[in-house]
């Protein structure tokens, strides 16, 4: 973390997003735990410097991709908190009133092009936003968050290669924590990295400490700026772990020990909070923000919890955009 | 008025679109200097450019969810498969991702796309480029599906499914091309959802679409030498159904007989006869019937593939076997 220079403005933002996501998750666990919430989720717990460090190098134009793990991704882009919550609840009072749920959080609003129960599925949707940037001639980046998983799906290399092809201003986030489901990627996949694929299709593509959001910052500022600049897409692979399993309620017997003591060695909330005060950062400023975070996430939870689920008169609306009634009715 | 291919007439109208609109693009494979080929795009590089022409590597699912993800961002893609046997590989992004994005973020987006795909058998093209899938499509929320029978509806069809803010699949019988008609000329655009009594008559209906109008209408002609007046209608459109065309038909006629090209197992047929059988029994002389493609893929031999859709006889059979049993 040494090299870099950052202001601390910066460097406080970076803690306070990746502690709002983690606050966010651990509430939304706790809620599952307790059987408040219905269907599954997949928390991103211990990815946070991936997603913060990645969020940081995009402006407010800019798009982005999410997965099922996607909860992270949309609070970093600017979701509310609170409604993304809702949204975890069902209520109508969620981002998508209700209609998505936790794989599904959606704020169009803030570049958000979906999340996806799909893996796989946002490759070529990030690849066709950048290519809609490409026809406007317009200077938008979309940011495609995959995982080691989805880097083996054939839309991956059918998107990768035309973006590459066609000099299109995307960048391919690989957020590697080793596992898709319970497959560790080695199993199945024979090269070390997933960014030496980037070779195949002649585009750059890095692999860092997807642990440490300054370095994951400066990796995907560079492949950020060279879309922008008209030079193509590239592939920044992070390197990080997933401390939970693929979805709450797993207990992980796939995977060994030693996974969980590195990814807790390495843990970036704990480990950028020791370098944030070796860095003219104050104990005061720390605990406010870890402060303002818990409070922030009580009041998400205490606001989806009284909001009211949507009205079932609503669930038909939104199929469609024209003529919607008649295309529901047979 | 000019006479006009059916091909001509979907070019047309693609082409009258692009010209009209800049976010309209054209995006698939061969639609370059090739034109497509069924000749559909033919031009269409040398006028618009291949920013709004792209021709796509052989990635049915990568171009097909660039199109989904173009579409979010306010582009009108149409998406061309080069034949609708080919959903097979690009089925995640029109079922899973085109067809929900919208009910599933609450209305945030519209996914204004159209894939246009080339189907039919009769052209001994053998199992894997023959099927007319439009059962499929209509089976998945979201999609509206539109199979045109006549030049003048193609071209006013595509017109409709390019302003449409969701997505539209369009199906094109590869046996209906070459078919010359009138097309009026002119901005004439067809609102989806319509269908098209072609033939008046009281004894029966025959509910049909895309090229099957055009067999109906011969059983029709061959009914009516002897002695037994027909009603044909063209659906146009199977998402959204023209219910209320549908419902005056039945309470007219009081037989009906649903013709399709596609397999009888989960047709189309079946949904329209439930539909009636649910809401029309008492206005029914017989029960709804069907006449439709075998459960089979199609084989390649003229005479084998001929046995597998249906042909002009078999209409007319049904007609006069419902109508002997009255």
């Amino acid at each position: 973390m040494e090299n870099y220079i950052h202001t601390k403005e910066q460097m406080l933002n970076m803690y306070e997003t990746m502690l709002r996501i983690r606050r966010f998750e651990e509430k939304a666990a706790d809620c599952f735990t307790k059987g408040m919430l219905a269907g599954n989720i997949h928390l991103c717990i211990g990815q946070e410097a991936t997603i913060v460090g990645t969020a940081a190098a995009l402006e407010k134009r800019d798009f982005i991709t999410s997965t099922h793990r996607g909860h992270g991704h949309c609070i970093a882009k600017g979701a509310k908190t609170d409604r993304a919550m809702a949204e975890l609840f069902g209520k109508a009072t969620g981002y998508c009133g209700g209609k998505g749920g936790s794989m599904h959080i959606v704020d169009v609003s803030q570049g958000i092009l979906g999340a996806n129960g799909i893996v796989g599925a946002g490759i070529p949707i990030a690849t066709g936003s950048a290519l809609a940037s490409k026809i406007k001639g317009t200077d938008e980046v979309t940011l495609c968050f995959f995982g080691d998983g989805a880097s083996n799906h054939g839309t991956f290399h059918e998107a990768v290669n035309m973006a590459a092809a066609w000099n299109l201003p995307v960048v391919y986030l690989c957020e590697n924590n080793q596992y898709g489901v319970s497959v560790n990627i080695h199993n199945i996949t024979n090269t070390d990295t997933i960014a030496v694929r980037a070779k195949a299709y002649d585009i750059p593509g890095v692999t860092v400490d997807g642990n440490d959001p300054l370095a994951v910052y400066e990796a995907v500022k560079e492949a950020v700026d060279r879309a922008r600049a008209g030079q193509g897409p590239s592939v920044v692979e992070c390197m990080t772990y997933r401390h939970m399993g693929h979805y709450l309620g797993d207990n992980c017997f796939y995977r060994p020990k030693e996974y969980m003591e590195e990814a807790n060695a390495k843990d970036a909330l704990a480990n950028f909070r020791t370098y944030l005060l070796e860095h003219e950062v104050t104990d005061d400023e720390v605990s406010g923000i870890e402060k303002a975070m818990f409070d922030e996430i009580e009041k998400a939870f205490e606001f989806a919890q009284n909001s009211p689920y949507p009205d079932v008169s609503i669930v038909t609306d939104h199929m469609f955009t024209m003529d919607n009634e008649r295309c529901v009715v047979r | 008025m000019s006479i006009t291919s059916i091909s001509a007439a979907i070019r047309e109208g693609m082409r009258e679109e692009m010209l009209r609109d800049e976010n309209v693009i054209m995006i698939g494979e061969d639609l370059g200097t090739m034109g497509s080929p069924f000749g559909i795009t033919k031009g269409f590089l040398e006028e618009f450019g291949s920013n709004r022409v792209i021709e796509t590597p052989i990635a049915e699912s990568g171009f097909t969810g660039m199109a989904v993800g173009a579409a979010m961002r306010g582009i009108r893609p149409v998406v061309e498969l080069m034949y609708n046997d080919f959903i097979g590989d690009a089925l995640d992004p029109v079922m899973n991702q085109a067809a929900k994005l919208r009910y599933m973020t609450g209305g945030q987006v519209s996914i204004p796309m159209v894939i246009r795909a080339p189907m039919g058998a009769g052209r001994r093209n053998a199992g894997q480029h023959s099927a007319c899938l439009e059962a499929l499509f209509t089976h998945i929320p979201g999609l509206k599906v539109v199979c045109p029978s006549t030049a003048a509806d193609a071209k006013a069809l595509i017109k409709a499914a390019i302003r449409d803010d969701d997505p539209v699949i369009f199906l094109e019988h590869k046996l209906l091309y070459a078919k010359k008609e009138d097309v009026p000329d002119g901005d004439n655009v067809l609102p989806i959802g319509q269908a098209c009594v072609r033939r008046e008559g009281k004894d029966a209906t025959l509910i049909t679409w895309s090229r099957q109008v055009n067999f109906a209408l011969e059983a029709a002609k061959e009914l009516e030498g002897q002695g037994i007046d027909v009603e044909v209608i063209d659906l146009r459109t199977l998402v959204p159904l023209d219910w209320e065309t549908i419902k005056a038909s039945v309470e007219k006629t009081h037989n009906v007989i649903v013709v399709e090209e596609g397999v009888k197992r989960g047709g189309i047929g079946a949904e329209i006869s439930a539909e009636i059988m649910e809401e029309l029994f008492d206005e029914l002389d017989s029960p709804v019937t069907r006449v439709a493609g075998l459960n089979l893929c199609s084989p390649f031999s003229p005479p084998l593939e001929d046995a597998v859709f249906p042909q002009v006889k078999d209409a007319v059979e049904a007609v006069k076997r419902m109508l002997v049993r009255v």
